[in-house]
């Protein structure tokens, strides 16, 4: 521990930014590096439509992880995630058609579905006072259950152009769902993140107790949390059935989106133990994750040993914080 | 009383608060006026801090009823609280670690701008409470977590000011400062009774209360014993109310210094971590009770775990009984030819498992003497545990019940009895006596000579000189990370333990190292 | 009511949790009778012990797991890792059949081990760590089978102790359940393994200061976890003569939610076998009606995610630590 001292003011506070941010920008870092030598290696070049393909299913991933970091924040955790996204699939497969204003009503709808799911969530953990993993996973078998009655077979249809547009490409080659991204952050996450709640959610995660002394709204920012997260999940659900045109209720699909979040939020230094990282960094994370696949395609690894080799570099990844074990000389710092 | 008296500010009537079946607050009063400073005293566990936790709104009172000004009033959580004016500084609990200081200090009402946190608005707050509280050197964007206790607890009071409390408590706030520092929010504190706030100011340590304080309240198990002007009554007085009995520090008589021979019990040969211990070198021979003294922060803790195995790369020779031993975890150190035990500086977190049960607690570290083969013998567990009970006077419902809900004197006679099960040759302690009871204390001294006078060699830090004093054969006085002086027998005085702390003579201390303004006498 | 129950001194021995789980057991019982008249058949029981037998292998080392503070989240795939390799062993000649089931288990050992290393020597989070070996796991399968459905066929023996009834007429599954049970009390109740995980669950810091060494207990938990949801695997694959892709998914969550609706606290350090139990029975009853009611796929899951809600609801709240 050492003492800050001031120097004049405004001189060294990048320092802090910095380390603020480490995380974030580290997975940054790996992603601009792995995108690179992916692009660089692509048969068909650096393209629009190569990146437009990366892009659409990077910002998949991408959603999901931003869901899953509001309840990261807060030291929780959301199973249940990946079933939101495949419920507000197969609602959205339904209702997000017609004419432009009947499918932006769809829209607001299936955005609603989110929230509503994300709110049930908050609820059951701030008063049933029971544990997120274990809340989060009835519920989560719960909502798939509502999903495979709306969508018991694949199937359903999408407003076209809405969805040609999201997953196209804007003038002058950027993927439209890159753009798409990035409103969201700037839409929703800089201002909650500036915002009072968005500071309690941190505060919460990072000491609930000292949150509660200083006369935080700990109910509300876990709760804001959780809806925020099932919000983020309904946009992914809307995006998926942007890509693929229909609905479909995949336990394989919503098993995987969960727990690739994870990963995804602890590789962009988001901290499992609540109060530390960004989305932003969770974006990257969910990107690093998915260019180390289409990496692999590219190099032509034979695909029979993707999903070890993938495995084993999300096991290396989320080792690497293990080397500041090596500077400890208190082993009473090791303990949480 | 004179006629022109304004009516108190805040009163507090028949309050009373019950935890299961213990009473922590029995129909207690308190009157707090403004532009004045009512200090409050009590031993732990005499109600000081659930009265606190009530009148801040983190708990709500069972009975009783609490008038500020001319309203009753009564506060559903710590914001409700601080709404209407009440603020507490606490000694750590309320910061959050990984937010910056600027956002602790305006964490509840920070100025806004389009909805969102306006962050130089903040900032600006920020440094001008840090100003007021004192701590002009801490940097607003710093993490709370990486500030070191003393900075931490400066940051605590900016945060409160910020709040223009109309009464502001302080409980324990000060424990953690340097004297420097403690002189700073003196004035701070001072300025602001000009100012016509109110200041209820609770602590162990009469020599700031004396200094502070207008008037001063005594609390003794959950009740208000009585409230005085400041001066009115001496120091043994108060003691004694606080006790509630006659008061006298009683040490055990220290045996003569016998010729001993054959290879001391604990040997320390050029010790040294991290650039937090350097070159210590040290003996304890059985029978011995040696003390660790000096300031607060020297090295004395680190010193004590580097023998206990926590610490890495520690460089330097541990020579148990002449045998050198070469220790990487607790577990080594406990182990049978090194014998050795830790009784560690906090119970609730280090010492204990406080939902498991007394029995299990007890029997945690002497699990390998008491079972074979990996089987828990319970026949030998439970003789054992039985005769430590008896043996330490410990008070408690059976040994089924959680430890969480034993006193804390008798919590840490649990951790003390936990090792003394293991017959360990050489004892560690690292302030064992804080926070218990004056009772309690007595008897763990008495506790100490008889397990010197049974063949151990026992190192003790204590950051009280009275304990000091009365207790050690010799005391090692730490300066910096290394020894700087030896005390042996009569040469243990306060004068001499305080001189030696200071390095009077020595080279100078670094800027901002505790003093002794703060330690030890009346405690 | 669950507090005045508490309060009576004979019923004060035991957790309300498990008290309300075996209650809850009833009337799932009575539900079943309802829809079912042979529910209460002693043919029909035994069938649903037997097929508990699985999930409670597998919930019996994630119990150890979870009393820690952890989690094994590499569960499904271990599982699988058992199937595979005991079918593939039958495989190697006699040998190889006469050792399918250590064999399997072997493997699944290996898997827990590394698990264990990562947690308590690397400290990386339980979670994220066997969501790793989760996927390494299921990389080496694929590798293993190249895609397909493996072709390995389990042996006799393999068949035979996962669906005959050798003593008594009690499926064999069931006292498989209950060798590994009572040990598995014997192991929490009488060792010092057992203090230890309890002393590490509660509080780990004052266990190691305590002179616990706690690395080793961790190391051996998740070995444990391993060893046995890779014996599920092989019995399992047993049971249906041949392993296949996928087969550890159905028992992740029911395994935690047996755990936990058996009175264990998901935080660790408190919780008795007896309560998981009663959890894996509640959880086999419940999906066991409910496929019984013949009601499609979707309204099973919605009903298992609402009961288990309601139940935690009913007894599984947080609790202040003292």
């Amino acid at each position: 521990m050492t003492d800050y001292a001031a120097t004049a003011p405004h001189s060294g506070d990048w320092r802090y930014w910095f380390g603020e941010q480490r995380g974030t920008l580290l997975a940054f870092a790996v992603f601009v590096v792995m995108f690179a030598i992916y692009t660089g290696n692509h048969p068909a070049g650096f393209n629009a439509d190569v990146v437009t393909t990366a892009a659409n299913k990077g910002v998949l991933l991408a959603l999901i992880a931003i869901a899953q970091t509001f309840v990261v924040l807060t030291a929780g955790i959301d199973l249940s995630v990946g079933m939101i996204f495949v419920l507000c699939n197969c609602v959205a497969s339904y209702i997000v058609v017609g004419t432009g204003l009947e499918a932006t009503l769809g829209v607001i709808g299936v955005l609603a579905t989110g929230l509503v799911c994300g709110a049930i969530n908050g609820l059951i953990v701030i008063y049933g006072r029971l544990q997120p993993i274990v809340t989060t996973i009835a519920t989560g078998a719960a909502f798939f259950g509502i999903a495979l009655l709306i969508r018991p077979f694949p199937g359903g249809e999408v407003h076209e152009g809405l969805a040609d547009f999201l997953t196209g490409q804007l003038p002058g080659g950027i993927p439209a769902s890159a753009v798409a991204l990035l409103v969201v952050v700037l839409v929703i996450w800089i201002p909650f993140r500036r915002s009072v709640l968005g500071r309690a959610v941190y505060a919460v995660g990072s000491s609930e107790p000292a949150a509660y002394m200083s006369g935080l709204h700990v109910q509300r920012a876990k709760f804001a949390a959780y809806a925020l997260a099932g919000l983020l999940a309904a946009i992914g659900g809307l995006f998926i059935t942007f890509v693929t045109y229909t609905g479909e209720a995949s336990s394989a699909n919503a098993n995987t989106y969960t727990l690739n979040s994870i990963a995804a939020v602890v590789l962009g230094g988001v901290s499992l133990f609540g109060g530390r990282g960004s989305a932003v960094g969770a974006i990257f994370g969910a990107l690093v994750f998915r260019t180390i696949g289409d990496l692999l395609f590219v190099f032509d690894f034979d695909p029979l040993w993707q999903p070890l080799f993938l495995g084993i570099v999300l096991l290396i990844s989320v080792c690497l914080g293990s080397f500041r074990l090596i500077r400890i000389r208190n082993r009473l710092d090791l303990f949480g | 009383m004179d006629g022109s008296t304004p009516a108190p500010l805040f009163r507090m009537e028949g309050v009373s608060k019950r935890y299961g079946g213990v009473n922590a607050l029995t129909h207690a009063d308190l009157t707090v006026e403004t532009g004045r400073i009512h200090g409050v005293l009590g031993e732990n566990g005499a109600g000081k801090s659930t009265l606190m936790k009530i009148m801040t709104g983190v708990v709500q009172p069972d009975e009783g009823r609490m008038t500020l000004g001319n309203n009753i009033v009564r506060f559903a959580s710590p914001a409700a609280a601080n709404a209407a004016g009440i603020v507490c500084i606490f000694q750590e609990l309320s910061l959050v670690p990984d937010l910056s200081v600027a956002d602790n200090i305006c964490i509840s009402n920070p100025p806004q701008r389009f909805g969102m946190i306006d962050r130089r608005a903040q900032r600006r707050i920020a440094e001008e409470a840090l100003a007021r509280a004192g701590g002009e050197d801490i940097h607003p964007l710093a993490p709370v977590k990486d500030l070191a206790l003393s900075r931490r607890q400066l940051v605590e009071i900016a945060k409160a000011l910020v709040r223009n409390p109309r009464i502001l408590i302080l409980d324990e706030a000060t424990s953690a400062l340097t004297a420097a520092d403690v002189r700073k929010v003196f004035t701070v504190l001072k300025r602001l009774r000009a100012e016509g706030l109110a200041l209820l100011y609770i602590s162990h340590r009469m020599a700031e209360i004396a200094e502070l304080a207008d008037e001063c309240t005594v609390f003794r198990n959950g009740r208000n014993v009585g409230t005085f002007k400041s001066g009115a009554k001496t120091d043994t007085e108060i003691v004694e109310m606080m006790i509630g009995r006659e008061y006298s520090h009683v040490f055990p008589s220290k045996p003569a210094p016998k010729a001993t021979s054959g290879a001391p019990a604990l040997e320390v040969r050029n010790l040294s971590w991290n650039n937090r211990l350097k070159d210590i070198s040290l003996v304890a021979r059985a029978g011995e009770i040696v003390g660790l003294g000096g300031l607060d922060g020297q090295g004395q803790r680190e010193l004590l775990l580097a023998l206990f195995g926590v610490l890495r790369s520690t460089t330097g020779e541990v020579l148990i009984d002449g045998k050198k031993v070469t220790l990487s975890c607790p577990s080594d150190a406990k182990h049978g030819h090194v014998g050795m035990a830790l009784i560690p500086e906090d119970r609730k977190t280090e010492g204990l498992m406080l939902p498991m049960s007394v029995r299990d607690n007890l029997s945690m570290a002497s699990l390998p003497q008491l079972s074979r083969g990996g089987l828990v013998d319970r026949t030998a567990e439970g003789k054992a545990i039985d005769r430590m009970i008896s043996l330490l006077g410990i008070k408690t419902d059976g040994t089924a019940v959680p430890v969480g809900t034993l006193s804390g004197g008798n919590q840490q006679k649990i951790v003390i009895a936990k090792w003394l099960m293991t017959n360990p040759k050489v004892i560690l302690l690292n302030d064992p006596t804080r926070g218990i009871d004056v009772g309690t204390k007595a008897e763990i001294y008495q506790l100490l000579r008889k397990l010197a006078d049974g063949g151990a060699a026992i190192l003790y830090y204590s950051t009280d000189y009275d304990e000091l004093v009365g207790c050690c054969d010799r005391v090692l006085v730490l300066y910096d990370g290394a020894v700087g002086r030896v005390l042996s027998g009569a040469e243990i005085t306060e004068r001499a333990l305080v001189g030696s702390a200071l390095n009077l003579g020595g080279a100078q201390p670094a800027a901002g190292t505790p003093s002794l303004a703060g330690a030890g006498a009346g405690e | 009511m669950i507090t005045s129950l508490a309060s009576n001194p004979m019923l004060r021995r035991f957790d309300p949790a498990v008290l309300t789980a075996f209650g809850c057991i009833i009337v799932l019982l009575l539900i079943g009778s309802l829809v079912n008249e042979n529910f209460l058949s002693p043919d029909y029981l035994l069938q649903q012990l037997q097929v508990g037998s699985f999930l409670a292998l597998i919930a019996t080392g994630m119990m150890i797991v979870i009393l820690l503070g952890q989690i094994d989240l590499s569960v499904p795939w271990i599982i699988t890792v058992g199937g595979m390799m005991s079918t593939a062993a039958a495989g190697w000649g006699p040998l190889g059949a006469t050792f399918a089931i250590p064999i399997g288990i072997l493997c699944g050992l290996i898997f827990g081990l590394i698990n264990g290393i990562g947690v308590a020597y690397l400290r990386v989070p339980s979670m994220i760590f066997t969501l790793g070996i989760n996927a390494v796991a299921q990389g080496f399968m694929i590798v293993r089978t190249g895609g397909f459905a493996p072709q390995d066929m389990a042996t006799e023996a393999m068949n035979e102790l996962a669906t005959g009834r050798l003593v008594f007429g009690i499926p064999n599954p069931v006292w498989v359940w209950i060798a590994v049970g009572a040990a598995t009390v014997f192991l929490l109740r009488r060792t010092v393994f057992g203090r230890c995980v309890y002393a590490i669950g509660n509080r780990e810091v004052a266990a190691y200061l305590s002179g616990i060494r706690t690395q080793r207990v961790v190391l051996a938990a998740f070995a444990i976890s391993g060893a046995l949801a890779a014996f599920a695997g092989a019995l399992l694959a047993g049971y249906s003569t041949k392993a296949y892709q996928g087969m550890g998914e159905p028992y992740l969550l029911p395994s935690i939610a047996a755990v936990v609706l058996g009175g264990t606290s998901i935080l660790g350090g408190r919780g008795t076998y007896l309560g998981t139990v009663a959890g894996v029975i509640l959880i086999t009853l419940l999906q066991s009606i409910l496929s019984v009611v013949q009601i499609e796929e979707a309204f099973r899951q919605l009903i298992y995610g609402a009961v288990i809600i309601g139940m935690l609801l009913l007894y599984g709240r947080q609790r202040r630590n003292i």
